[in-house]
């Protein structure tokens, strides 16, 4: 049976990271409904390697992100897998609340005025949380946006549809190599909320079930078994080598 | 939206024909107007764009489609950078559609697309690599390899959520103009995708041209 490890909860508008181990699981969970988790990932051997929104998209010939898919590197490796999902939907082309979205949209509360019930912008949260990691605008990539769905018409049209995520909805990531996992509780870009959504998630940890033969994510598609491939000749030589130590 | 262009090859300031499996790095300046033609049909160019004063800025595919609010790009697309500062708009495009979302080949990722064999196939961001360790003036490393335009590639996204790679719309002849709206460095591989059905198989020159303003 899996193990729960650790529990804690974000505010809205709030950032965190924290190192994954392979085998470990990150449990997401919508504490009152339409939260928005903005989500990086990096090799924290080599952070040159990163969460690619275009390769896990094309790789598995979706747009949306869901329970069986998994998340790739731009070096063919998979960083986790989706193997619990009671949302459905989850974005990774709306990219980033930036401070001047966060003007142009909602009443900016700075710190001064309004303490810890201030409006963060998802820009800055990335920006404090990569600095510890030595990280920094360069390694910005297009993130994860959990919770939140973007619809496409016809025509190419990108639409933001409320009410994607209900209170008590959860993802759970297991990890499938060492992970920095960098996140913050900002809105979505494209929530078209009055005011500032701060909106709080609960994370926790577990150990992971070993990933069996059988493996919704792994046998979801041929180019997630090549993923899982590729990962298990990395670990190989990270895990004989002093990388992993 | 198809427009064409008014702009004759006999009046640009600049041009060259990048074969497939190279790449192109060339800065054009503000006001500047920079052509990307598609000599053979149907090939991709993956182009990268960065702020030539200021390279950490770049184009951003992200900011790009939620501000304009749609995946595609094609006449009257605004490129933003990773700042959301304007740095080039598609002023005249003679294909309809261009895509932001599918990413540029890399050999890792092809080994997960088309099978492990394809190791060691050579692929766009390998000639990215090449471009910025050979250019090294510009300041540029794979730090800054970030989501581009595929220019004359054609990926719909279904409304159920679906990715198809779509036989390419683009034929021999057909451009896509862009305006510089700040000095910016264009950085393109001519893709030397050998597994892609889109294509044919068959990888094929471009052209780039630039006039003044
Ligand atoms: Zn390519």
């Amino acid at each position: 049976m899996a193990k729960m490890l650790y529990e804690n909860r974000m505010p809205g508008g709030t950032h965190w990271s924290l190192e994954m181990k392979q085998g470990t699981t990150l449990k997401l969970i919508d504490q009152e409904g339409g939260a928005n988790v903005g989500m990086l990932f990096y090799n924290p051997q080599n952070p040159l390697e990163r969460y690619n929104a275009p390769d896990t998209l094309k790789c598995q010939h979706t747009f949306k992100l869901t329970q069986g898919h998994c998340l790739y590197s731009d070096m063919g490796r998979i960083f986790c897998s989706i193997v619990d999902d009671t949302v459905g939907w989850h974005d990774t082309v709306g990219g980033n609340l930036s401070k001047a979205k966060l003007r142009e949209k909602w009443q900016e509360r700075t710190y001064q005025e309004a303490r810890n019930d201030w409006t963060l912008s998802g820009t800055d949260s990335f920006l404090v949380e990569l600095a510890k990691y030595g990280l920094g605008k360069k390694d910005l990539a297009a993130n994860l946006n959990l919770f939140s769905k973007l619809v496409v018409a016809e025509d190419g049209a990108l639409q933001f549809v409320e009410g994607n995520s209900q209170a008590g909805d959860a993802i759970s990531l297991r990890f499938e190599m060492d992970t920095l996992v960098v996140f913050h509780t900002c809105p979505h870009p494209m929530n078209p909320a009055p005011a500032y959504p701060k909106k709080p998630v609960i994370y926790q940890l577990w150990q992971a079930d070993p990933v069996t033969a059988d493996d919704e994510c792994m046998n979801a598609c041929a180019e997630n078994q090549r993923g899982f491939q590729n990962n298990e000749r990395y670990l190989a030589g990270c895990h004989t080598g002093a990388c992993c130590s | 939206m198809i427009r064409e262009s008014m702009l004759h090859a006999d009046d640009s300031c600049f041009r060259q024909v990048v074969p497939a499996g190279d790449y192109f790095i060339h800065t054009v300046l503000k006001g500047q107007t920079v052509r990307i033609l598609d000599l053979a049909g149907n090939q991709a160019a993956d182009t990268l764009f960065y702020s030539a004063s200021n390279p950490t800025e770049r184009y951003s595919a992200i900011d790009t489609i939620r501000e304009q609010g749609n995946v595609y790009l094609t006449t009257g697309t605004m490129l933003l950078s990773s700042e959301g500062n304007p740095m080039l708009e598609i002023v005249a495009d003679t294909c309809g559609r261009h895509d932001t979302l599918g990413g540029a080949c890399a050999t890792e990722s092809n080994t997960v697309r088309y099978g492990l064999h394809t190791q060691c196939m050579h692929a766009c961001r390998d000639s990215w690599m090449l471009a910025v360790a050979e250019h090294a003036d510009m300041g540029l490393s794979k730090r800054d390899i970030t989501h581009n335009i595929n220019f004359f590639m054609n990926v719909p996204v279904t409304p159920e959520g679906g990715l198809t790679f779509a036989d390419g719309i683009s034929d021999a002849g057909k451009y896509v103009e862009l305006e510089a709206k700040m000095d910016v460095i264009v950085l393109i591989s001519n893709c030397p995708q050998l597994n892609n059905p889109c294509n044919a198989y068959n990888p094929t020159p471009i052209e780039v041209l630039v006039w003044n303003p």
